[in-house]
């Protein structure tokens, strides 16, 4: 990996701006379902910010991602505006859904966020068509299909990644291992160490990173991407990381080996990366201080902001079924 | 007046895909085998397609009804309009998550900022000698998933329009074909015609009793209803075409026109597409018909292998028969 491609200074700022974003919004909704206002399945994302952000600088508006029911962060990094998030979360008419999705299937074309799927491997086969689609055009974007280590276990998996290797499809397969498919951890469900030895089987480029790695992480993502975009076929990325909060909320994680956890916590790496910015000289405490403050101010108005906002109507119980109403 | 010769099934459906192909970029078809290097699949309807419109639209997958399905959805996103190829209707559940959990729901979990303008063609239908998981009819799992449409012609022409029309239409469309009649010639359609979905069609004129059927059903319908013709029995065939949304105004006219109705379709009676029809008709005419609604499918059984047992399965002309002559009773 010392031929990867590095982040500058700006690019490593806004990796930070994306993840620190990911971080803060995650604690935030932990705390209004603490509060009992948010009531919904939530899977947080919290230990897996990097990954995203990483990659997300290095896309356009115009390409497109797939995430899962843990997508937040995906869908963050993206560009997913925090008032449509927020009055999605809280069910509201102004959601980006119309509060018709919620948490588990957030959507918002114009950031490229195309689909949130509550089922597991089910990006991958729907990114593969926006990754057609893009190729019939012509026009260079390309699909990213986001998706845990439990998920490279499912059928779809193996469907879509052959499909992708035989069209050479402009799709990246983004396997962020947490190490756990729910409460299962990857040894005991699956037989090979590396996900990422899966790609030589379908014909496409395989690389295992450490995902909490910004350098790593972007290094990897963009030579992903350059492929992708020359019209030279797909890659499947796995990136290891760590989940922080369990499967979802309510979870208390006592099928997770204690000394593993606590390691992955002290190596948390949004703070780690903080640090570094300050090491670097790349900027100063008060000038992040003062970033962090202006994003906390943005989630809290994105949240009373929603609160505010009125539940949907009942008429939409039938509405969006179909183009036009039965 | 359309005085063109007769044509098939397969005549018809390959014409539809190289009208709407020629007439609109956007639409693109993918399946097993439907480029023209592999013959355009095992019965040829997407003959030619891939020579004429090149690969690129025209695409030959594996065998993975998953990725199918997923490949179509995600092109659909973005303004394509993809007509899949499901060979075999029993395949579906291989795309089953596919189909329900993200084909139908899109539009209405994204609160309308995405749809799903697709079309899976699909074939099935008892006769081959298949067994039991060739050629059941699923109609029934389509029509009750909201978001899916669901389409099953009966004739050449009906074919080459519905197919039109699915295509054209913003929603999903589940487009069953019978394949035991895919070579029965009909009057050919009019180019560049289309039949409305949701709109059914009366086969034939009748007074005494009113048939409810679709795809292969109806053909059969249409015998019976010659058959008991000669005992003087006036039967009213109306072919849905579409079964979801399925036409209630012209079923709800023609049954209080005769007073009497025999729902017939080939898939299994229990839960099926005719208990919803009969709950519906009975809420609107209770009390108005001459005798109770009856229903004709096939056995609570999956569809068996052995000649004499397959013929006994699915609802054909003579059996039809005997269940109107038993209605006319009532």
């Amino acid at each position: 990996m010392t031929n990867f491609p590095k982040p500058d200074a700006a690019t490593l700022m806004e990796i930070y701006r994306r993840a620190v974003l990911i971080k803060l919004n995650d604690e935030r909704v932990i705390k209004e379902m603490m509060a009992g206002k948010l009531v919904t399945p939530y899977y947080s994302p919290r230990g897996q910010e990097i990954i995203p952000s990483a990659l997300s600088v290095s896309l356009r508006d115009e390409d497109t991602i797939c995430t899962i029911y843990r997508g937040t962060h995906d869908m963050l990094a993206k560009g997913f505006p925090l008032d449509l998030l927020w009055a999605e979360l809280a069910g509201r008419a102004t959601g980006s859904c119309k509060g018709k999705g919620g948490t588990m299937h957030l959507t918002h074309p114009e950031s490229g966020c195309m689909v949130t799927t509550g089922v597991v491997g089910s990006s991958m086969p729907i990114a593969n068509g926006l990754a057609w689609a893009a190729q019939i055009e012509g026009n260079g974007n390309i699909a990213i299909a986001n998706f845990g280590d439990g998920a490279a276990n499912i059928g779809a998996f193996h469907e879509s990644l052959n499909m992708a290797g035989v069209w050479k499809l402009p799709v990246i397969f983004i396997c962020q291992n947490n190490r756990y498919a729910e409460h299962t951890t990857l040894a005991d469900s699956t037989a090979v160490e590396r996900l990422s030895t899966r790609a030589a089987g379908y014909g496409m480029a395989g690389i295992t990173v450490n995902g909490n790695d910004p350098d790593e992480m972007y290094g990897a993502a963009l030579i992903a991407i350059e492929r992708a975009r020359a019209g030279e076929g797909p890659t499947l990325i796995e990136a290891m990381t760590y989940r922080f909060n369990g499967h979802l909320m309510g979870d208390a994680g006592g099928y997770m080996d204690k000394a593993e956890k606590a390691e992955a916590v002290a190596n948390d790496p949004v703070p780690a990366l903080r640090a570094r910015l300050i090491a670097e000289g790349i900027t100063s405490d008060t000038e992040l201080t003062a970033l962090e403050s202006d994003i906390g101010l943005q989630i809290s108005a994105a949240v009373e902001a929603a609160y505010a906002a009125p539940y949907p109507d009942l008429a939409e119980l039938t509405r969006d079924v179909y183009a036009t109403a039965a | 007046m359309n005085d063109a010769k007769p044509i098939t099934m397969i005549e018809a459906l390959n014409r539809a895909l190289h009208d709407a192909m020629a007439d609109d970029p956007k639409i693109l078809v993918l399946g097993e085998e439907v480029g023209d290097k592999e013959e355009g699949g095992i019965t040829g309807v997407t003959k030619g397609l891939s020579t004429k419109f090149g690969t690129t639209r025209v695409k030959s997958t594996p065998i993975s009804e998953q990725a199918i399905i997923g490949a179509a959805i995600g092109a659909s996103l973005k303004g394509f309009r993809p007509v899949a190829e499901i060979m075999l209707m029993n395949f579906v559940t291989v795309a089953m998550d596919m189909i329900v959990n993200h084909a139908a729901k899109l539009r209405f979990m994204s609160g309308g900022q995405t749809h799903v303008p697709m079309v899976i063609r699909t074939m099935t239908g008892t006769g081959f000698g298949s067994g039991g998981q060739h050629c059941d009819y699923l109609e029934s799992w389509f029509a009750h998933t909201a978001g899916l449409k669901v389409v099953a012609p009966s004739n050449p022409a009906d074919g080459y329009g519905l197919l039109r029309s699915a295509i054209e239409d913003d929603d999903p469309v589940i487009f069953i074909e019978n394949l035991p009649t895919y070579w029965t010639p009909g009057p050919a359609p009019v180019p560049g015609s289309r039949v409305p979905l949701g709109k059914a069609a009366i086969a034939r004129q009748g007074s005494d009793l009113t048939i409810v059927a679709y795809s292969r059903s109806v053909l059969e319908a249409l015998g019976a209803a010659q058959i008991v013709a000669e005992k003087g029995i006036s039967v009213e065939v109306v072919d849905l075409r579409t079964i979801s949304p399925w036409d209630r105004e012209t079923v709800i006219a023609s049954a209080t026109k005769t007073g009497r109705v025999l729902l017939v379709h080939e898939a299994v009676r229990k839960h099926g597409i005719g208990a919803e029809i009969a709950a519906d008709l009975n809420e609107v005419l209770f009390g108005k018909l001459k005798a109770p609604i009856r229903r004709l499918g096939a056995p609570f059984a999956p569809v068996p292998f052995s000649k004499p047992l397959e013929d006994a399965f699915a609802p054909n002309a003579a059996r039809i028969a005997d269940a109107i002559v038993s209605l006319m009773k009532d």
